[in-house]
């Protein structure tokens, strides 16, 4: 076991998986020689060699439509769009090309891709550096779309990612890159360093898609959270004392219904809480596949904490950002009703 | 000048009410440009960018150093090269019938540019990949791909390899070099490079092919890949097929105030040339030079391929609302197949009796086999896969909540 940082995390099981896998490739914008803006491919180049791990022009449909070449043909690409608020230039790559390649050709040709997107706020990133789009993509059919929230779960869903025969949506929350982030802005950052989820094994293992972590057990309500949220609801839960059950989905396509609906049926009540902006946003499948499922189990309306309708803003960011208050709010407010 | 800021809008030669005038069009002579060595250069490749590979003159014969270039070809290959121009020919005719009878939804012919898939296919190796447009039904039958699936696909029925999931004329054969094909134009230019990029890493000896059409070297992709042909070097032909029409959109509007799409192609750093795509001779001689190159670590080639969309844009299109009703009869490159017919009648290899015969054949093999697939079910006799089976293969194994819409949509 070693200590590590998300970063170090993921950078770990990029270094595990080009070792395993000639045929895995690393690629994107400042990805090689320079390591990354965010570092997560450090010292990669120099290991492996210019032709597992280069720079790409910037261009996002590029990079996508590159991967999805080489991994029809056989390859296991791993890219990166720099910040998941650009990869719109990547949609039609990613939603009509990748999405599509083993259903419209009936398993004929297929398409094992990772694509990596730091994503989500907390940072001053203001409107194009805080994105959270996990819903344009949660909509797409042949996608699987996940997000980590500990160093531990970042490796181990990456490796699985990597290894999944589907193309995957891999959203990081940079705002949990260097620490676990509470809520508090007013201080210093705290650092991974100490943190349970932070011991990462070396070497070769997998966290399996698909599969949703409870953070915290608890017998009043069902928190469902991913990404930075997940402490966000931690940190409500010590606010307020309330028993709650904090679900990290880790996987939103596709979704770990049953551990879901297994807590929902225990507690009767839940708070969906994410970054992203809320109308149709992933808390709406997620309250329309509770309301079907567990409809007679419930107590109370399900709420939601979301960003707010609104482009990202940047002075405002911790009015826009779901803080541990406004999910304190929710949840005495489920407990109420 | 005016003295003010004006917009201008591109027009075709001619509208409906019009004659046909292609007089603007220079179209150099067959036989006057030299085959360029393979370590050609971007900038060194102008010629060929804005000039016309041409190897038929006007009389039939084979001229200039790209006939010599290809002057081993045993005359038995260019007959079966016509042979597959006419089955591609006598297939989209009959398809489109199909389509006007009822029995299929939707068909887009080639007419008029068989040549360029059924030569270009010639100067593959298996393991070579094709990344086609909806238009190039000519590589798949100059690769010999059975008859039966490329019409099962367009019937929608138990033949099709794809299950009826995807529109008539998008066909996937990866044993055939040809790559899925997708609505979404451009798309596969890109993912062309990225293939041959694989190809490289792997050392598999293989190559890649991306096509397009005029229209689409508009869409964003174009970019992509000719951007990253330049900045990696990898083992592809991207092709341009300027058909002069994307739908009702005369090629101009594409292109801008640039001469030719290989002169944009080679403003890339890509080495580009530009042929006559009715010219069978010149498909073969460019084809083999462009993938030679290719597979011997020269590098990207793009290559523009001239010729003249004859039929409508699709079986829904009515090209008359916008062209003139006889200007494919004006085109001044003509009809591919003539021409080669023309060249192998003159050198004493074919003669009308036997194209006539040859005609008659093809017809029929196409008629018996369309009769068959026919029997596996039509739009007036639907005979559809399993409904369930559009629940398969959409990930590798299928995810609980997709087993719950198959449980459902059985009810």
């Amino acid at each position: 076991m070693a200590q590590m940082t998300m970063i170090e995390a993921l950078r770990d099981a990029m270094d595990v998986m080009l070792a395993r896998d000639p045929k895995v490739v690393i690629f994107g914008e400042d990805v090689g020689y320079f390591g990354g803006v965010f570092r997560c491919t450090a010292g990669l180049q120099k290991k492996y060699g210019e032709e597992r791990v280069f720079d790409t022009p910037i261009n996002e449909s590029a990079i996508v439509g590159m991967a999805i070449g080489m991994a029809a043909q056989g390859m296991r690409p791993c890219v990166e769009m720099q910040f998941a608020d650009y990869v719109y230039p990547g949609y039609d790559q990613i939603t009509q090309e990748a999405s599509r390649l083993r259903h419209r050709s009936a398993g004929d040709f297929t398409c094992p891709l990772t694509i990596r997107l730091p994503a989500g706020g907390g940072i001053f990133g203001g409107q194009t550096h805080s994105q959270s789009p996990e819903a344009l993509f949660t909509h797409v059919a042949g996608l699987k779309v996940v997000m980590p929230s500990t160093p531990y779960d970042a490796k181990g869903l990456l490796i699985a990612a990597i290894e999944d025969p589907d193309p995957v949506m891999f959203f990081e929350p940079k705002r949990l890159y260097n620490g676990p982030f509470y809520g508090d802005h007013s201080g210093k950052s705290q650092g991974w360093a100490g943190h349970p989820e932070a011991e990462v094994p070396e070497g070769y293992y997998t966290v399996p898609l698909g599969r949703a972590a409870i953070r915290r057990p608890g017998s009043q309500v069902t928190v469902l959270a991913y990404g930075t949220m997940v402490y966000i609801a931690e940190a409500a839960v010590a606010e307020t004392g309330i028993d709650a059950e904090i679900i990290d989905l880790r996987t939103l396509l596709p979704l770990d219904l049953e551990t879901v609906t297994a807590s929902l049926r225990k507690t009767g009540r839940c708070v969906v809480v994410h970054e992203a902006t809320r109308t149709s946003g992933f808390g709406a499948e997620l309250i329309a596949e509770l309301q079907e499922h567990c409809f007679w189990h419930l107590k109370s309306p399900m709420q939601r904490v979301t960003g707010w309708d609104t482009p990202y803003p940047h002075a405002a960011e911790w009015a826009y950002f779901p803080s541990p208050a406004r999910v304190a709010r929710a949840l005495r407010k489920s407990l109420e009703e | 000048m005016t003295g003010k800021a004006k917009l201008s809008f591109p027009h075709p030669p001619a509208r409906p009410d019009q004659v046909p005038d292609f007089s603007a069009l220079a179209i150099p002579e067959a036989g006057a440009l030299d085959v360029p060595p393979y370590e050609i250069t971007a900038p060194e490749s102008r010629p060929y960018a804005n000039g016309l590979v041409r190897v038929l003159d006007d009389a039939g014969a084979a001229v200039g150093p790209w006939a010599d270039y290809i002057a081993d070809i045993p005359e038995e290959e260019l007959l079966e090269g016509l042979r597959d121009m006419m089955r591609v020919r006598a297939i989209d005719k009959r398809l489109m019938t199909a389509q006007r009878q009822g029995k299929t939804s939707f068909y887009m012919q080639c007419t008029g540019e068989e040549a360029i898939g059924c030569g270009f296919q010639r100067a593959l190796s298996q393991g070579d990949m094709n990344f086609p447009t909806y238009r190039q039904q000519s590589l798949l039958v100059a690769a010999g791909y059975p008859l039966e699936k490329l019409m099962g696909q367009i019937f929608s029925n138990d033949l099709d390899p794809a299950e009826g999931r995807q529109l008539p004329i998008l066909h996937s054969a990866r044993d055939y070099g040809y790559f899925t094909v997708s609505g979404n134009l451009g798309t596969q230019y890109i993912q062309a490079v990225g293939w041959a990029m694989a190809n490289a890493l792997s050392d598999n000896g293989q190559i890649a092919v991306g096509w397009i059409g005029d229209g689409a070297t508009a869409s964003n992709d174009f970019h992509s890949a000719l951007l990253c042909a330049s900045s990696y070097q990898p083992p592809v032909v991207l092709n341009i097929v300027n058909n002069q029409w994307a739908i009702s959109t005369y090629t101009g509007v594409a292109a801008g105030r640039a001469r030719t799409y290989a002169a944009r192609a080679r403003g890339y750093g890509v080495p580009a040339l530009r042929v006559d795509g009715n010219d069978y001779l010149a498909v073969r001689a460019v084809a083999r030079w462009a993938v030679t190159r290719a597979r011997e670590g020269f590098g990207p080639t793009a290559i523009e391929w001239f010729t003249y969309r004859v039929a409508a844009h699709s079986s829904s299109d009515d090209p008359t609302a916008y062209r003139p009703k006889d200007e494919a009869e004006r085109w001044p490159l003509g009809d591919p197949i003539a021409r080669l017919k023309a060249h192998l009648i003159g050198r004493g290899a074919w003669s009308d009796e036997r194209h006539a015969q040859a005609e008659a054949e093809i017809r029929d093999e196409v008629v018996s086999v369309q009769k068959r697939v026919e029997a596996h079910g039509t739009l007036l006799d639907p005979r559809p896969v399993p409904a369930r089976t559009i629940f398969d293969g959409v990930y590798a194994e299928m995810p609980p909540h997709l087993a719950r819409q198959a449980r459902e949509a059985e009810v």
